[in-house]
Protein backbone atom coordinates (compact mmCIF):
# COMPACT_ATOMS: atom_id res chain seq x y z
CA UNK A 1 0.00 0.00 0.00
CA UNK A 2 1.02 3.56 -0.59
CA UNK A 3 2.13 5.64 2.36
CA UNK A 4 -0.04 8.65 1.70
CA UNK A 5 -2.42 10.75 3.79
CA UNK A 6 -5.97 11.78 2.73
CA UNK A 7 -4.84 15.19 1.37
CA UNK A 8 -2.23 13.49 -0.79
CA UNK A 9 -4.77 10.91 -2.01
CA UNK A 10 -7.15 13.75 -2.95
CA UNK A 11 -4.38 15.40 -4.99
CA UNK A 12 -3.69 12.07 -6.71
CA UNK A 13 -7.37 11.81 -7.62
CA UNK A 14 -7.30 15.31 -9.13
CA UNK A 15 -4.19 14.89 -11.24
CA UNK A 16 -4.26 11.23 -12.20
CA UNK A 17 -7.94 10.29 -11.68
CA UNK A 18 -6.68 7.40 -9.58
CA UNK A 19 -8.59 6.08 -6.62
CA UNK A 20 -6.17 3.29 -5.89
CA UNK A 21 -2.87 1.89 -7.02
CA UNK A 22 -2.93 1.69 -10.82
CA UNK A 23 -2.20 -1.34 -12.92
CA UNK A 24 1.18 -1.48 -14.60
CA UNK A 25 4.28 0.46 -13.73
CA UNK A 26 4.18 3.41 -11.38
CA UNK A 27 6.22 5.68 -9.17
CA UNK A 28 4.45 7.86 -6.61
CA UNK A 29 6.34 10.77 -5.15
CA UNK A 30 5.05 12.67 -2.12
CA UNK A 31 6.73 15.56 -0.28
CA UNK A 32 10.06 14.95 -1.98
CA UNK A 33 10.37 11.19 -1.64
CA UNK A 34 9.22 8.06 -3.41
CA UNK A 35 6.30 6.44 -1.56
CA UNK A 36 5.46 3.61 -3.92
CA UNK A 37 6.91 1.99 -7.02
CA UNK A 38 6.08 -0.90 -9.27
CA UNK A 39 7.89 -2.18 -12.31
CA UNK A 40 6.75 -4.71 -14.90
CA UNK A 41 8.53 -7.20 -17.16
CA UNK A 42 8.67 -4.54 -19.87
CA UNK A 43 8.89 -1.31 -17.92
CA UNK A 44 11.70 -0.62 -15.47
CA UNK A 45 11.95 2.36 -13.13
CA UNK A 46 15.23 3.20 -11.41
CA UNK A 47 16.16 6.14 -9.18
CA UNK A 48 18.91 8.26 -10.62
CA UNK A 49 22.28 7.64 -9.00
CA UNK A 50 23.12 11.29 -9.27
CA UNK A 51 20.59 14.00 -8.53
CA UNK A 52 16.88 13.65 -7.98
CA UNK A 53 14.55 11.78 -10.30
CA UNK A 54 14.00 8.50 -12.09
CA UNK A 55 14.87 6.73 -15.33
CA UNK A 56 11.99 4.88 -16.97
CA UNK A 57 13.02 2.31 -19.55
CA UNK A 58 10.42 0.71 -21.78
CA UNK A 59 11.46 -2.36 -23.78
CA UNK A 60 11.07 -2.66 -27.56
CA UNK A 61 7.63 -3.92 -28.60
CA UNK A 62 5.85 -3.01 -25.34
CA UNK A 63 2.19 -2.50 -26.16
CA UNK A 64 -0.90 -1.48 -24.20
CA UNK A 65 0.99 -0.82 -21.01
CA UNK A 66 1.00 2.26 -18.83
CA UNK A 67 3.28 4.18 -16.51
CA UNK A 68 1.92 6.50 -13.81
CA UNK A 69 4.33 8.93 -12.14
CA UNK A 70 2.25 11.39 -10.10
CA UNK A 71 3.86 13.85 -7.72
CA UNK A 72 2.13 15.45 -4.75
CA UNK A 73 3.28 18.06 -2.28
CA UNK A 74 1.22 18.67 0.84
CA UNK A 75 3.80 20.40 3.05
CA UNK A 76 4.43 24.11 2.82
CA UNK A 77 7.92 25.23 1.84
CA UNK A 78 9.05 22.27 -0.27
CA UNK A 79 11.05 23.24 -3.34
CA UNK A 80 12.32 20.54 -5.62
CA UNK A 81 13.71 19.97 -9.08
CA UNK A 82 13.23 16.45 -10.41
CA UNK A 83 14.63 14.92 -13.58
CA UNK A 84 12.61 12.10 -15.13
CA UNK A 85 13.93 10.48 -18.28
CA UNK A 86 11.81 8.15 -20.41
CA UNK A 87 13.61 5.81 -22.77
CA UNK A 88 10.93 4.29 -24.98
CA UNK A 89 12.08 1.43 -27.24
CA UNK A 90 11.00 0.71 -30.80
CA UNK A 91 7.48 -0.37 -31.83
CA UNK A 92 5.91 0.45 -28.48
CA UNK A 93 2.41 1.72 -27.72
CA UNK A 94 2.23 3.07 -24.21
CA UNK A 95 0.36 5.50 -21.98
CA UNK A 96 2.31 7.73 -19.62
CA UNK A 97 0.41 9.67 -16.96
CA UNK A 98 2.30 12.34 -15.05
CA UNK A 99 1.18 15.41 -13.19
CA UNK A 100 1.67 17.33 -10.01
CA UNK A 101 -0.66 18.42 -7.27
CA UNK A 102 0.30 20.89 -4.57
CA UNK A 103 -1.72 21.57 -1.44
CA UNK A 104 -0.26 24.52 0.39
CA UNK A 105 -1.91 25.68 3.58
CA UNK A 106 1.22 27.26 4.97
CA UNK A 107 3.07 30.52 4.59
CA UNK A 108 6.02 29.37 2.52
CA UNK A 109 5.96 28.78 -1.21
CA UNK A 110 5.92 25.22 -2.52
CA UNK A 111 7.48 24.53 -5.87
CA UNK A 112 7.92 21.49 -8.09
CA UNK A 113 9.99 21.78 -11.22
CA UNK A 114 9.74 18.55 -13.20
CA UNK A 115 12.07 18.10 -16.11
CA UNK A 116 10.79 15.32 -18.35
CA UNK A 117 12.82 14.02 -21.25
CA UNK A 118 11.29 11.58 -23.72
CA UNK A 119 13.36 9.55 -26.15
CA UNK A 120 10.75 7.95 -28.37
CA UNK A 121 12.02 4.97 -30.39
CA UNK A 122 11.29 4.17 -34.03
CA UNK A 123 7.61 3.60 -34.88
CA UNK A 124 6.53 3.88 -31.26
CA UNK A 125 3.35 5.60 -30.15
CA UNK A 126 3.16 7.41 -26.83
CA UNK A 127 0.17 9.05 -25.23
CA UNK A 128 1.28 11.42 -22.50
CA UNK A 129 -1.18 12.99 -20.05
CA UNK A 130 -0.07 15.64 -17.60
CA UNK A 131 -2.32 17.49 -15.17
CA UNK A 132 -1.46 20.21 -12.72
CA UNK A 133 -3.57 21.11 -9.75
CA UNK A 134 -3.24 23.34 -6.72
CA UNK A 135 -5.28 23.60 -3.54
CA UNK A 136 -4.99 24.96 0.00
CA UNK A 137 -5.65 28.44 1.31
CA UNK A 138 -2.28 29.37 2.79
CA UNK A 139 -0.31 32.49 1.92
CA UNK A 140 2.45 30.34 0.40
CA UNK A 141 2.34 30.11 -3.37
CA UNK A 142 1.92 26.94 -5.43
CA UNK A 143 4.48 27.03 -8.20
CA UNK A 144 5.01 24.53 -11.02
CA UNK A 145 7.61 24.97 -13.72
CA UNK A 146 7.62 21.92 -15.96
CA UNK A 147 10.14 21.40 -18.73
CA UNK A 148 9.38 18.79 -21.37
CA UNK A 149 11.84 17.66 -23.98
CA UNK A 150 10.79 15.24 -26.69
CA UNK A 151 13.15 13.53 -29.11
CA UNK A 152 11.28 11.52 -31.70
CA UNK A 153 12.80 8.88 -33.95
CA UNK A 154 11.62 7.94 -37.44
CA UNK A 155 7.95 7.02 -37.71
CA UNK A 156 7.18 7.64 -34.05
CA UNK A 157 4.14 9.53 -32.79
CA UNK A 158 3.27 11.24 -29.56
CA UNK A 159 0.04 12.74 -28.27
CA UNK A 160 0.46 15.10 -25.35
CA UNK A 161 -2.45 16.31 -23.26
CA UNK A 162 -1.57 18.99 -20.78
CA UNK A 163 -4.08 20.50 -18.39
CA UNK A 164 -3.89 23.04 -15.62
CA UNK A 165 -7.34 24.08 -14.58
CA UNK A 166 -7.17 25.26 -10.97
CA UNK A 167 -5.14 26.55 -8.13
CA UNK A 168 -1.58 26.91 -9.46
CA UNK A 169 -0.29 30.41 -8.67
CA UNK A 170 2.58 30.55 -11.06
CA UNK A 171 3.67 28.31 -13.86
CA UNK A 172 6.26 28.55 -16.55
CA UNK A 173 6.11 25.66 -18.95
CA UNK A 174 8.73 25.04 -21.59
CA UNK A 175 8.34 22.33 -24.21
CA UNK A 176 10.96 21.48 -26.80
CA UNK A 177 10.52 18.80 -29.45
CA UNK A 178 12.72 17.51 -32.26
CA UNK A 179 11.21 15.25 -34.86
CA UNK A 180 12.84 12.92 -37.39
CA UNK A 181 11.41 11.43 -40.59
CA UNK A 182 7.62 10.81 -40.54
CA UNK A 183 7.41 11.51 -36.82
CA UNK A 184 4.18 13.10 -35.62
CA UNK A 185 3.54 15.23 -32.54
CA UNK A 186 0.09 16.32 -31.38
CA UNK A 187 -0.22 18.66 -28.39
CA UNK A 188 -3.48 19.66 -26.68
CA UNK A 189 -3.01 22.16 -23.89
CA UNK A 190 -5.82 23.36 -21.63
CA UNK A 191 -5.32 26.14 -19.18
CA UNK A 192 -7.44 28.19 -16.83
CA UNK A 193 -6.02 30.91 -14.63
CA UNK A 194 -7.81 32.96 -12.00
CA UNK A 195 -7.06 35.36 -9.16
CA UNK A 196 -3.60 36.84 -9.54
CA UNK A 197 -2.12 33.77 -11.28
CA UNK A 198 0.37 33.87 -14.09
CA UNK A 199 1.00 31.13 -16.64
CA UNK A 200 3.59 31.14 -19.37
CA UNK A 201 3.75 28.37 -21.92
CA UNK A 202 6.51 28.18 -24.50
CA UNK A 203 6.86 25.63 -27.29
CA UNK A 204 9.69 25.14 -29.73
CA UNK A 205 9.02 22.32 -32.13
CA UNK A 206 11.62 21.51 -34.78
CA UNK A 207 10.47 19.46 -37.76
CA UNK A 208 13.87 18.31 -38.91
CA UNK A 209 13.18 15.62 -41.51
CA UNK A 210 10.79 14.98 -44.37
CA UNK A 211 7.29 13.81 -43.50
CA UNK A 212 7.41 15.06 -39.93
CA UNK A 213 4.39 16.94 -38.59
CA UNK A 214 3.23 18.81 -35.52
CA UNK A 215 -0.12 20.12 -34.34
CA UNK A 216 0.08 22.30 -31.23
CA UNK A 217 -3.26 23.58 -29.96
CA UNK A 218 -3.88 25.55 -26.79
CA UNK A 219 -7.25 26.50 -25.36
CA UNK A 220 -7.23 28.77 -22.37
CA UNK A 221 -9.40 30.92 -20.14
CA UNK A 222 -8.01 33.89 -18.19
CA UNK A 223 -10.26 35.14 -15.37
CA UNK A 224 -10.03 37.79 -12.64
CA UNK A 225 -6.66 39.56 -12.86
CA UNK A 226 -4.63 36.59 -14.17
CA UNK A 227 -2.07 36.73 -16.95
CA UNK A 228 -1.18 34.20 -19.64
CA UNK A 229 1.44 34.08 -22.32
CA UNK A 230 1.39 31.45 -25.05
CA UNK A 231 4.49 31.44 -27.20
CA UNK A 232 4.60 28.58 -29.69
CA UNK A 233 7.10 28.36 -32.51
CA UNK A 234 7.14 25.63 -35.12
CA UNK A 235 10.32 25.38 -37.15
CA UNK A 236 10.15 23.61 -40.51
CA UNK A 237 13.55 22.38 -41.64
CA UNK A 238 12.34 19.87 -44.27
CA UNK A 239 9.27 18.82 -46.26
CA UNK A 240 7.03 18.85 -43.22
CA UNK A 241 3.71 20.21 -41.99
CA UNK A 242 3.06 22.19 -38.86
CA UNK A 243 0.02 23.86 -37.31
CA UNK A 244 -0.24 25.87 -34.13
CA UNK A 245 -3.36 27.41 -32.68
CA UNK A 246 -4.16 29.43 -29.60
CA UNK A 247 -7.78 30.01 -28.78
CA UNK A 248 -8.58 31.96 -25.63
CA UNK A 249 -11.49 33.31 -23.65
CA UNK A 250 -10.72 36.41 -21.65
CA UNK A 251 -12.90 37.46 -18.70
CA UNK A 252 -12.97 40.12 -15.97
CA UNK A 253 -9.57 41.84 -15.98
CA UNK A 254 -7.59 38.90 -17.36
CA UNK A 255 -4.75 39.47 -19.82
CA UNK A 256 -3.43 37.20 -22.55
CA UNK A 257 -0.47 37.48 -24.87
CA UNK A 258 -0.58 34.98 -27.76
CA UNK A 259 2.50 34.62 -29.91
CA UNK A 260 2.11 31.80 -32.39
CA UNK A 261 5.20 31.77 -34.58
CA UNK A 262 6.46 29.91 -37.62
CA UNK A 263 9.94 29.56 -39.05
CA UNK A 264 10.40 27.93 -42.46
CA UNK A 265 13.91 26.92 -43.42
CA UNK A 266 12.79 24.70 -46.31
CA UNK A 267 10.72 25.60 -49.34
CA UNK A 268 8.65 22.45 -48.74
CA UNK A 269 7.70 23.29 -45.17
CA UNK A 270 3.92 23.84 -44.92
CA UNK A 271 3.25 25.82 -41.76
CA UNK A 272 0.07 27.47 -40.45
CA UNK A 273 -0.75 29.37 -37.31
CA UNK A 274 -3.97 30.75 -35.82
CA UNK A 275 -4.74 32.77 -32.73
CA UNK A 276 -7.99 34.14 -31.35
CA UNK A 277 -8.75 35.90 -28.08
CA UNK A 278 -12.22 37.06 -27.17
CA UNK A 279 -14.81 37.27 -24.45
CA UNK A 280 -17.77 34.91 -24.25
CA UNK A 281 -20.24 35.98 -26.95
CA UNK A 282 -23.41 37.52 -25.56
CA UNK A 283 -25.54 35.41 -27.88
CA UNK A 284 -24.00 32.22 -26.45
CA UNK A 285 -25.09 33.29 -22.95
CA UNK A 286 -28.57 34.24 -24.23
CA UNK A 287 -29.00 30.89 -26.01
CA UNK A 288 -28.21 28.92 -22.85
CA UNK A 289 -30.42 31.23 -20.78
CA UNK A 290 -33.34 30.46 -23.12
CA UNK A 291 -32.65 26.82 -22.20
CA UNK A 292 -33.21 27.68 -18.53
CA UNK A 293 -29.70 28.38 -17.24
CA UNK A 294 -28.82 31.47 -15.26
CA UNK A 295 -26.14 33.73 -16.68
CA UNK A 296 -23.52 32.34 -14.26
CA UNK A 297 -24.50 28.73 -15.08
CA UNK A 298 -24.34 29.52 -18.80
CA UNK A 299 -20.84 30.96 -18.38
CA UNK A 300 -19.66 27.83 -16.56
CA UNK A 301 -21.09 25.56 -19.25
CA UNK A 302 -19.40 27.54 -22.01
CA UNK A 303 -16.04 27.47 -20.22
CA UNK A 304 -16.30 23.79 -19.31
CA UNK A 305 -17.10 22.91 -22.91
CA UNK A 306 -14.32 25.09 -24.25
CA UNK A 307 -11.74 23.49 -21.96
CA UNK A 308 -13.03 19.94 -22.29
CA UNK B 1 -52.39 31.30 -22.69
CA UNK B 2 -50.13 34.15 -23.79
CA UNK B 3 -51.52 37.67 -23.60
CA UNK B 4 -49.76 40.79 -24.83
CA UNK B 5 -51.32 44.01 -23.57
CA UNK B 6 -50.42 47.29 -25.23
CA UNK B 7 -46.78 46.36 -25.70
CA UNK B 8 -44.33 48.70 -27.40
CA UNK B 9 -40.63 48.48 -28.11
CA UNK B 10 -38.43 51.40 -29.04
CA UNK B 11 -34.84 51.21 -30.21
CA UNK B 12 -32.27 53.94 -30.57
CA UNK B 13 -31.48 54.43 -34.27
CA UNK B 14 -29.25 56.85 -36.14
CA UNK B 15 -32.13 59.31 -36.36
CA UNK B 16 -33.14 58.97 -32.74
CA UNK B 17 -35.88 56.78 -31.28
CA UNK B 18 -37.44 54.22 -33.61
CA UNK B 19 -40.69 52.46 -32.76
CA UNK B 20 -40.27 48.81 -33.73
CA UNK B 21 -43.37 47.45 -31.97
CA UNK B 22 -46.32 49.82 -31.52
CA UNK B 23 -48.95 49.20 -28.91
CA UNK B 24 -49.69 45.59 -29.79
CA UNK B 25 -52.44 43.77 -27.96
CA UNK B 26 -53.07 40.17 -28.83
CA UNK B 27 -53.94 36.83 -27.34
CA UNK B 28 -52.32 33.56 -28.39
CA UNK B 29 -54.63 30.65 -27.53
CA UNK B 30 -53.24 27.41 -26.04
CA UNK B 31 -52.16 24.40 -28.09
CA UNK B 32 -52.46 26.16 -31.42
CA UNK B 33 -50.02 26.47 -34.30
CA UNK B 34 -49.67 30.19 -34.97
CA UNK B 35 -47.68 31.72 -37.81
CA UNK B 36 -46.65 35.37 -37.68
CA UNK B 37 -45.90 36.84 -41.09
CA UNK B 38 -45.52 40.27 -42.60
CA UNK B 39 -43.01 42.46 -44.44
CA UNK B 40 -39.34 42.70 -43.53
CA UNK B 41 -38.77 45.22 -40.77
CA UNK B 42 -42.35 44.82 -39.55
CA UNK B 43 -41.29 43.83 -36.03
CA UNK B 44 -41.87 40.05 -36.16
CA UNK B 45 -38.51 38.88 -34.79
CA UNK B 46 -38.54 41.64 -32.20
CA UNK B 47 -41.97 40.53 -31.01
CA UNK B 48 -40.71 36.95 -30.51
CA UNK B 49 -37.68 38.23 -28.62
CA UNK B 50 -39.89 40.37 -26.39
CA UNK B 51 -41.97 37.31 -25.50
CA UNK B 52 -38.83 35.30 -24.65
CA UNK B 53 -37.35 38.19 -22.65
CA UNK B 54 -34.32 38.63 -24.94
CA UNK B 55 -35.43 42.21 -25.53
CA UNK B 56 -37.18 44.26 -22.85
CA UNK B 57 -40.45 45.96 -23.74
CA UNK B 58 -40.65 49.75 -23.50
CA UNK B 59 -44.29 49.77 -22.42
CA UNK B 60 -47.14 47.35 -21.80
CA UNK B 61 -47.54 43.99 -20.05
CA UNK B 62 -47.00 40.34 -20.95
CA UNK B 63 -49.03 37.62 -19.22
CA UNK B 64 -48.39 33.90 -19.40
CA UNK B 65 -51.15 31.69 -18.04
CA UNK B 66 -52.48 34.65 -16.09
CA UNK B 67 -49.14 35.60 -14.47
CA UNK B 68 -47.41 38.88 -15.26
CA UNK B 69 -44.02 37.95 -16.71
CA UNK B 70 -43.15 41.45 -17.95
CA UNK B 71 -40.23 41.89 -15.56
CA UNK B 72 -38.99 38.29 -15.64
CA UNK B 73 -35.55 37.42 -16.98
CA UNK B 74 -34.89 35.14 -19.96
CA UNK B 75 -34.01 32.34 -17.52
CA UNK B 76 -37.20 32.72 -15.48
CA UNK B 77 -39.37 32.70 -18.60
CA UNK B 78 -37.49 29.65 -19.91
CA UNK B 79 -38.21 27.87 -16.65
CA UNK B 80 -41.92 28.64 -17.07
CA UNK B 81 -41.81 26.69 -20.33
CA UNK B 82 -41.14 29.34 -22.95
CA UNK B 83 -38.69 28.16 -25.62
CA UNK B 84 -37.00 30.14 -28.36
CA UNK B 85 -35.27 28.91 -31.53
CA UNK B 86 -32.87 31.45 -32.97
CA UNK B 87 -32.95 32.60 -36.57
CA UNK B 88 -29.15 32.37 -36.57
CA UNK B 89 -28.28 29.43 -34.31
CA UNK B 90 -25.37 30.09 -31.98
CA UNK B 91 -22.17 28.06 -32.28
CA UNK B 92 -20.20 26.79 -29.29
CA UNK B 93 -16.60 25.63 -29.40
CA UNK B 94 -16.27 22.50 -27.30
CA UNK B 95 -19.95 21.90 -26.49
CA UNK B 96 -21.26 18.82 -28.27
CA UNK B 97 -24.77 18.24 -29.60
CA UNK B 98 -25.32 15.87 -26.67
CA UNK B 99 -24.13 18.52 -24.16
CA UNK B 100 -26.55 21.04 -25.61
CA UNK B 101 -29.48 18.60 -25.57
CA UNK B 102 -28.68 17.72 -21.95
CA UNK B 103 -28.61 21.39 -20.97
CA UNK B 104 -31.90 21.85 -22.81
CA UNK B 105 -33.54 18.88 -21.09
CA UNK B 106 -32.35 20.21 -17.74
CA UNK B 107 -31.37 16.74 -16.60
CA UNK B 108 -28.79 14.11 -17.54
CA UNK B 109 -30.79 12.42 -20.31
CA UNK B 110 -29.55 9.14 -21.74
CA UNK B 111 -28.03 9.00 -25.20
CA UNK B 112 -31.01 7.14 -26.68
CA UNK B 113 -33.34 9.93 -25.48
CA UNK B 114 -31.09 12.55 -27.10
CA UNK B 115 -31.11 10.45 -30.27
CA UNK B 116 -34.93 10.57 -30.30
CA UNK B 117 -34.86 14.38 -30.44
CA UNK B 118 -32.33 14.32 -33.26
CA UNK B 119 -34.40 11.78 -35.18
CA UNK B 120 -37.42 14.07 -34.80
CA UNK B 121 -35.55 16.78 -36.69
CA UNK B 122 -34.34 14.35 -39.31
CA UNK B 123 -30.73 13.98 -38.24
CA UNK B 124 -29.06 10.60 -38.02
CA UNK B 125 -28.29 10.61 -34.34
CA UNK B 126 -25.10 8.59 -34.31
CA UNK B 127 -23.45 10.96 -36.80
CA UNK B 128 -24.21 14.02 -34.73
CA UNK B 129 -24.48 13.21 -31.04
CA UNK B 130 -20.76 13.75 -30.33
CA UNK B 131 -20.17 16.51 -32.87
CA UNK B 132 -19.23 19.92 -31.57
CA UNK B 133 -21.80 22.63 -32.20
CA UNK B 134 -19.19 24.67 -34.06
CA UNK B 135 -18.44 26.01 -37.52
CA UNK B 136 -18.02 22.47 -38.92
CA UNK B 137 -21.83 22.12 -39.03
CA UNK B 138 -23.77 23.53 -41.97
CA UNK B 139 -26.54 26.11 -41.63
CA UNK B 140 -29.22 23.46 -42.15
CA UNK B 141 -27.67 21.11 -39.59
CA UNK B 142 -27.40 23.88 -37.01
CA UNK B 143 -30.98 24.87 -37.62
CA UNK B 144 -32.22 21.36 -36.99
CA UNK B 145 -30.10 21.04 -33.85
CA UNK B 146 -31.53 24.37 -32.71
CA UNK B 147 -35.05 22.99 -33.14
CA UNK B 148 -34.05 19.78 -31.32
CA UNK B 149 -32.97 21.85 -28.28
CA UNK B 150 -36.47 23.34 -28.13
CA UNK B 151 -38.06 19.87 -28.45
CA UNK B 152 -35.79 18.52 -25.70
CA UNK B 153 -37.07 21.17 -23.30
CA UNK B 154 -40.65 20.01 -23.54
CA UNK B 155 -41.82 23.62 -23.65
CA UNK B 156 -45.38 24.88 -23.37
CA UNK B 157 -44.75 27.79 -25.75
CA UNK B 158 -42.22 27.30 -28.57
CA UNK B 159 -41.14 30.37 -30.54
CA UNK B 160 -39.35 29.81 -33.86
CA UNK B 161 -37.77 32.87 -35.44
CA UNK B 162 -37.70 32.38 -39.23
CA UNK B 163 -36.63 28.74 -39.20
CA UNK B 164 -36.30 28.75 -42.99
CA UNK B 165 -33.70 31.55 -43.04
CA UNK B 166 -30.29 30.63 -44.38
CA UNK B 167 -30.88 27.02 -45.36
CA UNK B 168 -30.78 25.22 -48.69
CA UNK B 169 -33.79 23.80 -50.52
CA UNK B 170 -33.11 20.22 -49.43
CA UNK B 171 -32.96 21.20 -45.78
CA UNK B 172 -36.02 23.38 -46.30
CA UNK B 173 -38.16 20.42 -47.37
CA UNK B 174 -37.03 18.50 -44.28
CA UNK B 175 -37.78 21.50 -42.13
CA UNK B 176 -41.34 21.73 -43.40
CA UNK B 177 -41.80 18.06 -42.52
CA UNK B 178 -40.56 18.72 -38.96
CA UNK B 179 -43.14 21.48 -38.53
CA UNK B 180 -45.89 19.36 -40.07
CA UNK B 181 -45.08 16.64 -37.54
CA UNK B 182 -45.06 19.15 -34.70
CA UNK B 183 -48.44 20.45 -35.83
CA UNK B 184 -49.90 16.94 -35.87
CA UNK B 185 -48.35 16.03 -32.51
CA UNK B 186 -50.80 15.64 -29.65
CA UNK B 187 -48.41 17.31 -27.21
CA UNK B 188 -49.93 20.18 -25.31
CA UNK B 189 -47.90 23.08 -26.55
CA UNK B 190 -48.42 26.32 -28.39
CA UNK B 191 -46.18 26.85 -31.39
CA UNK B 192 -45.47 30.31 -32.74
CA UNK B 193 -43.48 30.41 -35.97
CA UNK B 194 -42.26 33.55 -37.68
CA UNK B 195 -42.23 32.78 -41.37
CA UNK B 196 -42.99 33.98 -44.87
CA UNK B 197 -43.30 30.47 -46.15
CA UNK B 198 -46.55 29.46 -47.80
CA UNK B 199 -46.04 25.83 -46.76
CA UNK B 200 -45.66 26.83 -43.12
CA UNK B 201 -48.58 29.26 -43.30
CA UNK B 202 -50.57 26.42 -44.80
CA UNK B 203 -50.33 24.32 -41.63
CA UNK B 204 -51.20 27.20 -39.32
CA UNK B 205 -54.32 27.17 -37.17
CA UNK B 206 -54.09 30.94 -36.99
CA UNK B 207 -52.16 33.61 -38.89
CA UNK B 208 -51.07 37.02 -37.60
CA UNK B 209 -49.88 39.62 -40.12
CA UNK B 210 -47.55 42.17 -38.59
CA UNK B 211 -46.64 45.34 -40.48
CA UNK B 212 -45.04 48.55 -39.32
CA UNK B 213 -44.97 47.32 -35.73
CA UNK B 214 -48.71 46.69 -35.59
CA UNK B 215 -51.08 43.77 -36.03
CA UNK B 216 -52.54 44.28 -39.49
CA UNK B 217 -54.60 41.10 -39.65
CA UNK B 218 -55.31 38.21 -37.33
CA UNK B 219 -57.53 35.23 -37.94
CA UNK B 220 -57.78 31.62 -38.96
CA UNK B 221 -55.74 30.31 -41.85
CA UNK B 222 -58.92 30.08 -43.90
CA UNK B 223 -59.63 33.76 -43.34
CA UNK B 224 -56.16 35.21 -43.79
CA UNK B 225 -54.26 32.99 -46.23
CA UNK B 226 -56.41 33.75 -49.32
CA UNK B 227 -55.79 37.48 -48.76
CA UNK B 228 -52.01 37.23 -48.64
CA UNK B 229 -51.21 34.31 -50.93
CA UNK B 230 -48.76 35.12 -53.69
CA UNK B 231 -47.54 38.23 -51.88
CA UNK B 232 -44.27 38.60 -50.00
CA UNK B 233 -46.11 37.54 -46.85
CA UNK B 234 -46.71 34.04 -48.16
CA UNK B 235 -43.95 33.02 -50.51
CA UNK B 236 -42.99 29.71 -52.09
CA UNK B 237 -39.56 28.22 -51.51
CA UNK B 238 -38.13 29.53 -54.80
CA UNK B 239 -39.12 33.08 -53.97
CA UNK B 240 -37.30 32.75 -50.70
CA UNK B 241 -34.18 31.35 -52.35
CA UNK B 242 -34.10 34.22 -54.83
CA UNK B 243 -34.45 36.72 -52.02
CA UNK B 244 -31.52 35.17 -50.11
CA UNK B 245 -31.35 34.38 -46.45
CA UNK B 246 -33.76 35.91 -44.01
CA UNK B 247 -34.13 39.20 -42.30
CA UNK B 248 -33.16 40.55 -38.95
CA UNK B 249 -36.08 42.72 -38.04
Amino acid sequence: MLKMDPVQMQLIREIAELHDVPEGAYNFRANGESVGRNTTANIDIQSKTEGSGIDIRIKDGTKNESVHIPVVISESGITETVYNDFFIGEDCDVLIVAGCGIDNCGKQDSEHDGIHRFYVGKNSHVRYVEKHYGSGDGMGKRILNPVTEVYMEEGSSMEMEMAQIKGVDSTERATVAELKKDAKLVVRERLMTHGEQTAISTYKVSLNEDGSSADVVSRSVARDRSYQKFDACIIGNAACSGHTECDSIIMDNGRILALPALEANSVDAALVHEAAIGKIAGEQLIKLMTLGLTEAEAEEQIINGFLK
Amino acid sequence: MLELKNISFNAEGERGKVEIVRDITLTVPDNKFIVITGPNGGGKSTLAKLIAGIEKISAGKIFWNGSDITDMSITERARLGIGFAFQQPVRFKGLTVLDLLRIAAGKPIKIDKACEYLSEVGLCAKDYINREVNASLSGGELKRIEIATVLARDVKLALFDEPEAGIDLWSFNNLIRIFENMQKSDKERTIVVISHQERILNIADEIIVLADGKVEKQGTKEEILPEIIGTKYAAGACYKLKEGAGENA
